[in-house]
């Protein structure tokens, strides 16, 4: 008896000798959003399991760009993990920055991947990045405001239907604004929306030779239909408002419409946050009439591991308990379905409960209608719906992006800003031997 | 009559000041009241000044996410290290300049300050891998260097004028009594700067604790100050501003302290010599 006793005793001991031994601790660079800190909050579930420890680093979004960005180039080694999104892991991953996630346990069930997100954070077929949430664009539009204008919307709506009910919906007098979108430049603030929206008029950043194509009619279509938009039915200083501006104006009742990531949804109808929480529809992101592809992106916030971590094993464990099924549940027993990460996994959608959130149909609808590999009508030789997936396109989508801001600004024309455009696009596309 | 005059002068530039002094602290009295909103109120329109339900769960939420006590320590360690270190070498490079000036010292103090001049990201790669080589990346030993290199010539300049204000002949009667250099710098100079190298240490005190760019590309978990933690607060998709307020309350909190309490000496030290 004693000496089972003391056999019992011997294997724990050796068994938590072993976990201590093999018990890292790693460091994770994240972005502050709901969903990140969410995890933060919840990292104790994944230390139990494991032994590991956590450190995080969280930064506004633009400064973790550019810190990992930093970090990765000139193998700082300061992250075991990096959150990074579906512009940085295809490019990353062909430059061999990234740890193949290829190897993932079976109970991982890496096919339960929505498909689009897969092939958004692969490069030649290797996922790079796990999806720990994804987005797409969609209509969020008051329902009380819509049906005092005397309109339905549809579920699939066209941008010339969006023009009729924004210009019935404005009532400048009480600060009310048909349409609020995106006018901040930034590749990630309004190049994100009007890439979007180009592609649903047929546009495109570049032909199949990589020649810039903003002197296409398509462009001029879409850009001059944007800012006549905004100007009859547009907030006063759209040109700095982006995502939180225009959040914040819709949860004061200020908007009939805005057209933004689907995570917002979740944002808009939550009593605690927006005053009009009661009263939001949805509906999917507009085309131009008899244009088959819709305006909506696609984005996926993702775990990646650089080469050349010496946690390679703690850091896996971690992206495969961060973005697998057992952590959704894990946030839907502590925090309700509304609060899971959303537009990952398949299962999600079939899930019963999750169903019955409102927008949870319309963002899945969303997310599938969008397809990195033909963005829009005509074939281009990049992946990306809101972007192309080369290096050089952050830094012209910034400059093609202040163009744009400052026509919105009323401070040029639709044709001088996309002159200018196609001028900074050639001249940074040649210098860059394409 | 001139007595009227004058008095209503004083009430004028009384009133100027104030003015002044309230529009420069508005934006911080604002993020102080915003840090007690809940998040809604933070962004009502039109804005609330006062009449809100106060509340401390900004606060709660912000000290349950974040590990505050240990941003503040390096925080502490980092702008005091950086400070101290800075002391040590530009007092002796201020009383060289002062009293055994040569040719080239004017030339040797704008090169100094010219090095400001360089926006610190042109040279952020260079340090950085330097940093990586030497295993200086999110230590405090790294901050330490580098925050006191960017603020030497501020220290050397400011030390260097309340230097020249001290008459050369005390120094010189020290000397003639028997000091050496070293004790003429210690039992001698020192006392006699004592304000301005007060004045000195406070303003690089607070320069090095506001600094934010070399202090969130350099660190990552380990030797994070302040500053990381209240960018980690910042949000383009989310609405976190009262959260940011209380954040950034925290960690300027300690410094507004530290400002008060010494505001006489900052200013007396600042204005040394202002009037001759």
């Amino acid at each position: 008896m004693y000496f089972t006793h003391a056999c019992r005793a011997a294997t724990a001991l050796t068994l938590l000798a072993t976990t201590a031994a093999y018990a890292d601790t790693i460091t994770i660079a994240t972005v502050n959003n709901g969903d990140m800190i969410r995890m933060q909050g919840l990292t104790d579930d994944f230390t139990v399991k494991t032994g590991h420890e956590v450190e995080w680093v969280t930064l506004e979004e633009n400064v973790l760009r550019q810190r990992v960005t930093q970090d990765i180039a000139t193998k700082g080694g300061q992250f075991d993990i990096m959150t990074i999104g579906m512009y940085e892991a295809p490019i990353w991953g062909a430059n061999g920055w990234l740890v193949p996630l290829d190897d993932l346990s079976a109970e991982y069930n890496a096919d339960d991947i929505l498909p689009a997100m897969r092939n958004g954070l692969s490069h030649d077929g290797t996922m790079y990045a796990a999806p720990f949430y994804g987005e797409s664009s969609m209509v969020f539009y008051r329902t009380d405001l819509m049906e005092q204008a005397g309109l339905e919307m549809p579920e699939a709506p066209t941008w010339e239907f969006i023009r009729e009910a924004a210009l019935a919906m404005t009532d400048k007098e009480n600060e009310i604004y048909g349409a609020c979108l995106r006018g901040k430049a930034g590749w990630g603030d309004n190049m994100a929306f009007i890439t979007s929206m180009a592609n649903s008029f047929g546009a495109r950043w570049f032909d199949e030779d990589w020649q810039p194509q903003f002197d296409s009619a398509e462009w001029q279509e879409a850009l001059t239909f944007y800012l006549e938009l905004m100007e009859e039915a547009g907030p006063p200083g759209a040109s700095g408002n982006s995502f939180n501006e225009n959040l914040t104006l819709f949860n004061q009742g200020k908007c009939g419409m805005w057209i933004d990531a689907t995570v917002a949804a979740s944002k808009l109808t939550d009593p605690s946050e927006s005053v009009v929480a009661d009263k939001v529809g949805f509906a999917l992101a507009p085309n131009k009439d008899g244009v088959d592809k819709r305006g909506n992106w696609l984005w996926a916030w993702a775990l990646a591991v650089p080469a050349g971590t010496q946690n390679e094993g703690a850091a896996k464990a971690f992206i495969e308990w961060a973005t697998s099924n057992q952590y959704i549940e894990l946030v839907a027993s502590k925090e309700g379905w509304a609060n899971v990460p959303p537009g990952a996994r398949v299962s999600l959608y079939e899930n019963e409960e999750y169903s019955k959130i409102p927008f949870a149909d319309m963002t899945l609808k969303s997310i599938l209608s969008a397809d990195p590999n033909n963005p829009t009508v005509e074939p281009v030789p990049y992946t990306g719906v809101q972007f192309a997936a080369i290096p050089e396109f952050a830094g012209i989508a910034g400059q093609v992006g202040q163009e744009f801001a400052a026509a919105v600004a009323g401070q040029q024309s639709a044709e001088a800003a996309l002159e200018k455009a196609q001028a900074i696009t050639a001249e940074e596309m040649e210098a860059a031997g394409y | 009559m001139a007595r009227t005059v004058t008095t209503n002068r004083k009430i004028i530039n009384t009133a100027a000041a104030w003015a002044v002094g309230l529009l420069i602290f508005f934006p911080i009295l604002w993020t102080i009241l915003t840090s007690f909103k809940t998040e809604a109120v933070a962004v009502a329109d039109p804005p609330v000044f006062l009449a809100f339900d106060w509340t401390l769960d900004n606060y709660r939420t912000v000290l349950e996410r974040s590990n505050y006590a240990r941003f503040l320590m390096n925080s502490i360690i980092i702008a005091g290290g950086a400070t101290l270190l800075g002391l040590l070498i530009a007092i002796p490079a201020a009383w060289s300049m002062a009293f055994v000036p040569s040719r080239k010292t004017k030339d040797i103090l704008l090169w100094m300050l010219s090095t400001k001049m360089l926006p610190a990201v042109g040279v952020l790669y260079p340090i950085y891998l330097i940093f990586i080589r030497l295993g200086l990346l999110d230590t405090r030993t790294g901050l330490i260097i580098v925050l006191m290199l960017m603020n030497l010539p501020i220290i050397v300049w400011m030390l260097y004028t309340y230097f020249k204000e001290i008459p050369g002949e005390i120094l010189e009667a020290a000397r003639m009594d028997g000091a050496s250099l070293k004790d003429e710098i210690l039992y001698v100079l020192t006392p006699m700067a004592i304000p301005g190298i007060a004045s000195t240490m406070l303003l690089n005190f607070i320069l090095a604790w506001n600094e934010a760019f070399w202090t969130l590309n350099l660190t990552a978990a380990k030797a994070a100050p302040l500053t990381a933690f209240i960018a980690s607060y910042s949000s383009p998709e989310g609405l976190f501003f009262a959260k940011l307020s209380a954040a950034s309350t925290m960690a300027i909190a300690p410094i507004l302290i530290l400002g008060w309490f010494s505001q006489k000496q900052l200013v007396s030290g600042l204005t040394f010599g202002a009037v001759k």
